[in-house]
């Protein structure tokens, strides 16, 4: 037991001092020894303090299937916005106001809570539906044209294509 | 190639410019908080990307921190969203629902919440 949450803060401090790396190098982006070597130090010490508050995957995340299947995921996610906004610059400019608001609920699969929050922030971001809360494992969602209210087509719907690639990454 | 950079760069600052403006149309045509939260949030996603992505282009060497800055829009911007709604139901501002067939799934959890925080 306590081998497996020292593993786990170690697992947590790492990520997040590889995350706050590469942002410190995406920020300076000079690549000089030095501004490296400070980045390094700075980005262990914050990673200390932060992982706390931050533990959101294991290390299956740095896996090349992960890796792989996150790259696939920004291009969906990147797709379904695009989309979005054209669905809603049609309802928009178009006279009658073609909308049919409701909410929805659905059950999610994932297990982990990064993962649901992942979930919940692509389906804010795809056409017509905002995640407004997530209670356990169900996501309730504003849907602005009620197709249907059963949950199974629902989840058919707004949410298969992001769990499926999801469920992948983090290998749940 | 700089002066393409730049006209392609102008170009998504255009769009970018275009999207928020029919977030704005979105925020003024639309029946209650809901619908406006989505119409915001949408276009200031997409828009701002494709604002900055152009800012980014028109001056290569902030590039980089164009797409840090992207991720954490496209990080943040649901987030937010997503309290503003949660918050809204709290404060007993319902759905607004076509007909009498609308579904308000939510309503259910929210009351069933309230009841324990009363008992």
């Amino acid at each position: 037991m306590e081998t497996k949450t020292l593993y786990k803060k170690l697992t947590s401090v790492f990520l997040n001092w590889l995350f706050l790396f590469i942002v410190w190098n995406a920020f300076t982006s000079s690549f000089q020894a030095q501004e490296v070597i400070t980045g390094l130090i700075i980005s262990f010490l914050l990673a200390l303090f932060t992982s706390r508050f931050f533990d959101c995957c294991s290390l299956r995340v740095l896996h090349p299937v992960s890796l792989f299947y996150s790259i696939v995921y920004v291009f969906v996610f990147l797709i379904a916005l695009i989309r979005s906004n054209f669905d809603m610059a049609k309802r928009v400019l178009s006279p009658s106001l073609p909308i049919n608001p409701g909410i929805v609920k659905f059950k999610s699969k994932l297990q982990s809570d990064f993962a649901k929050m992942m979930l919940a922030n692509s389906i804010t971001l795809t056409p017509g539906t905002l995640s407004v809360d997530l209670i356990e494992d169900t996501l309730y969602v504003h849907w602005i044209d009620v197709k249907t209210d059963d949950p199974e087509k629902v989840h058919a719907e707004i949410a298969q294509q992001f769990e499926n690639i999801l469920l992948k990454i983090f290998a749940e | 190639m700089k002066e393409v950079l730049e006209i392609i760069g102008a170009l998504f600052v255009l769009l970018g410019g275009i999207f928020l403006f029919l977030g704005g149309l979105g925020i003024v045509r639309m029946p209650d908080a809901y619908n406006r939260i989505q119409a915001g949030t949408k276009a200031t996603t997409l828009g701002g990307m494709s604002l900055i992505l152009g800012v980014g282009l028109m001056e290569t060497s902030w590039l980089i921190k164009a797409v840090v800055i992207i991720i954490f829009i496209a990080f943040s911007n649901p987030i937010s969203s997503h309290a503003l709604a949660r918050a809204n139901y709290k404060r007993k501002n319902f759905p607004y629902l076509k007909n009498t067939k609308g579904v308000d799934a939510y309503k259910d959890a929210y009351l069933n919440e309230n009841k324990e925080e009363q008992s």
